[in-house]
């Protein structure tokens, strides 16, 4: 028998859609010019590159000029958290401290930025999350002063699905700048709420926020970054004038292309692959419980707030890499959050902030789905799953 | 990341499990890293040789291969012979395990030692 290849790590990447790919094969071959040459070949990309904007700001409710196509989401984060406190730092008179607040369940893209600014003199704030991995806004209230340059907050957990009140804390950092002549910026990753939830960015009231096209269907090597018009930015990486000379390098034009094209794709299915997910997962989510004894989820308890295709369990007496590993002879692909090949050999910084033992959180499996997973699929990862827990358990005699 | 030795002795242990009435076990390991383990010995009756030897891991891959090696290893030799074995004997019998794993071949030998050193002279034993 053929061995079954389930693909359960959508959060971590999602293949390429095929209208996607279709749209980009162009712009490897027949359509090479350089966006910035003025003759036909350079003008037949660098409309390309300007209808994959236009689509991009359509989707986020901004204007094309806010959108700067970058490497990587990572990129995107960095570029608005440095090039934000950059840009202020030159404003600032020497001496200065810069203020940043971010969360402690943040993507190490945002995580070890602020890190690294901290080690550089600015101070920054992390603010704890409850056992359900959301922030609690009373903290970001008591945290939050006029003297607050930054505030960095993701959408939405990779790990675990939790959707942070980005509307609540848009509220809160619009009331402390009311007065004020000092501004409070508001930057989001919002790379795993991309899929499903509202991204428009005046609604959200957000000044930042970052995307990434691998996470919905486009390509690797393409992020998002919307900067509001008129937010102090400088540019990280220098050279040419491309992206409004705030990414300088000649443009990723199949890239960009793709990323255009896997926005529009998710503005035709949102709504119609959502319920369908969102009833797998519930229902995988739902079926682990009961056939698992010691088993149980780390999350959000209320549906609203967790993204639909996200489940994060935790296994008494399982280690989660012999337990991926595992799946994974059985054809199933999955993650954890048991970093045993970190060099801490720590397990993940989300789930011990959200107050997880270490050996709860060393046992933990997240499953994330996708637009193309099917119910035959979670079936067989349900007939499977016992198995291999009870295989492990025998090994670990707990 | 593994090779094919290491993933054999994962998924095909062949000496997981617990052994009734040892006579003597060892432990090691933390929660932080999360591998714990324990290993069970029955040693013949003139106190010298390891006749039977199980063990019980919670920990990664590379953790239960080891774990199986470093039985395999022990099984018959002397507890003179196997305090001797040590962290590079263990992943070179696995065909050497990635540079962050090299602690859990350090863990089972430090199990095997604690079993060894647990192990009564021979004046206690007849109690």
């Amino acid at each position: 028998m053929k061995q079954q290849r389930i693909y359960f790590d959508y959060a971590a990447t999602t293949p390429l859609d095929a209208e996607v790919l279709k749209k980009m094969m162009p712009y490897f071959k027949d359509k090479y010019g350089n966006p910035s040459s003025l003759h036909k070949f350079g003008r037949e990309v660098s409309a390309a590159i300007d209808e994959a904007r236009e689509k991009v700001a359509n989707f986020l409710g901004c204007k094309p000029v806010e959108i700067i196509f970058t490497g990587s989401a990572t990129e995107s984060d960095n570029l608005a958290i440095r090039g934000l406190i950059k840009a202020l730092k030159r404003k600032k008179r020497t001496g200065q401290t810069l203020h940043i607040i971010t969360s402690s369940v943040e993507h190490k893209a945002v995580l070890e930025t602020c890190k690294d600014l901290e080690k550089q003199g600015s101070r920054v704030t992390y603010l704890p999350v409850g056992p359900d991995g959301l922030i609690n806004i009373d903290d970001l209230e008591a945290e939050i002063t006029p003297e607050t340059d930054l505030v960095s907050i993701m959408y939405a957990n990779n790990e675990m699905g939790a959707i942070q009140p980005i509307k609540k804390i848009a509220k809160l950092i619009a009331k402390s700048n009311k007065f004020e002549e000092h501004l409070t910026y508001f930057h989001i990753d919002a790379v795993q709420a991309a899929n499903w939830l509202d991204c428009n960015v005046k609604e959200l009231g957000v000044d930042f926020l970052t995307l990434s096209a691998h996470k919905i269907y486009g390509p690797k090597g393409v992020g998002i970054l919307y900067a509001k018009e008129g937010t102090p930015i400088y540019s990280l990486i220098t050279g040419g004038d491309q992206e409004w000379n705030l990414r300088a390098g000649t443009e990723n034009v199949a890239g960009i292309v793709g990323m255009g094209e896997a926005i529009n794709q998710i503005k035709n299915e949102k709504l119609k692959i959502k319920n369908k997910i969102e009833e797998l997962k519930d229902k995988l989510a739902a079926d682990v419980l009961i056939r698992i004894p010691g088993s149980k989820i780390n999350g959000p308890d209320n549906s609203e707030d967790r993204l639909p295709n996200v489940v994060n369990f935790s296994f008494e007496g399982i280690e989660g890499e012999a337990l991926v590993l595992s799946l994974d002879q059985e054809g199933i692909a999955t993650s954890t959050g048991s970093a045993c090949t970190s060099q801490a050999l720590t397990p993940s910084h989300v789930l011990m902030a959200m107050g997880l033992s270490d050996l709860e959180a060393h046992s933990s499996l997240r499953v994330s789905l996708g637009k193309y997973t099917t119910e035959q699929e979670v079936n067989y990862f349900l007939k499977i799953l016992p198995g291999v827990i009870d295989r492990l358990r025998k090994i670990s005699g707990r | 990341m593994y090779n094919k030795k290491v993933m054999e002795h994962f998924t095909k242990p062949r000496f997981f499990g617990k052994i009734e009435n040892p006579d003597v076990i060892g432990t090691a390991g933390n929660p932080r890293c999360g591998d714990l383990l324990t290993l069970y010995l029955k040693i013949d009756k003139k106190g010298k040789t390891i006749k039977d030897i199980k063990f019980e891991t919670l920990g990664c891959a590379a953790a239960i291969a080891a774990s199986d090696m470093i039985c395999e290893l022990a099984l018959g030799k002397t507890l003179k012979q196997a305090i001797k074995i040590n962290f590079q004997d263990v992943s070179n019998e696995l065909g050497v395990l990635p540079p962050l794993k090299i602690h859990c071949a350090q863990l089972v030998t430090e199990a095997l030692r604690d079993a060894i050193n647990n192990y009564p002279p021979k004046a206690d034993r007849q109690k």
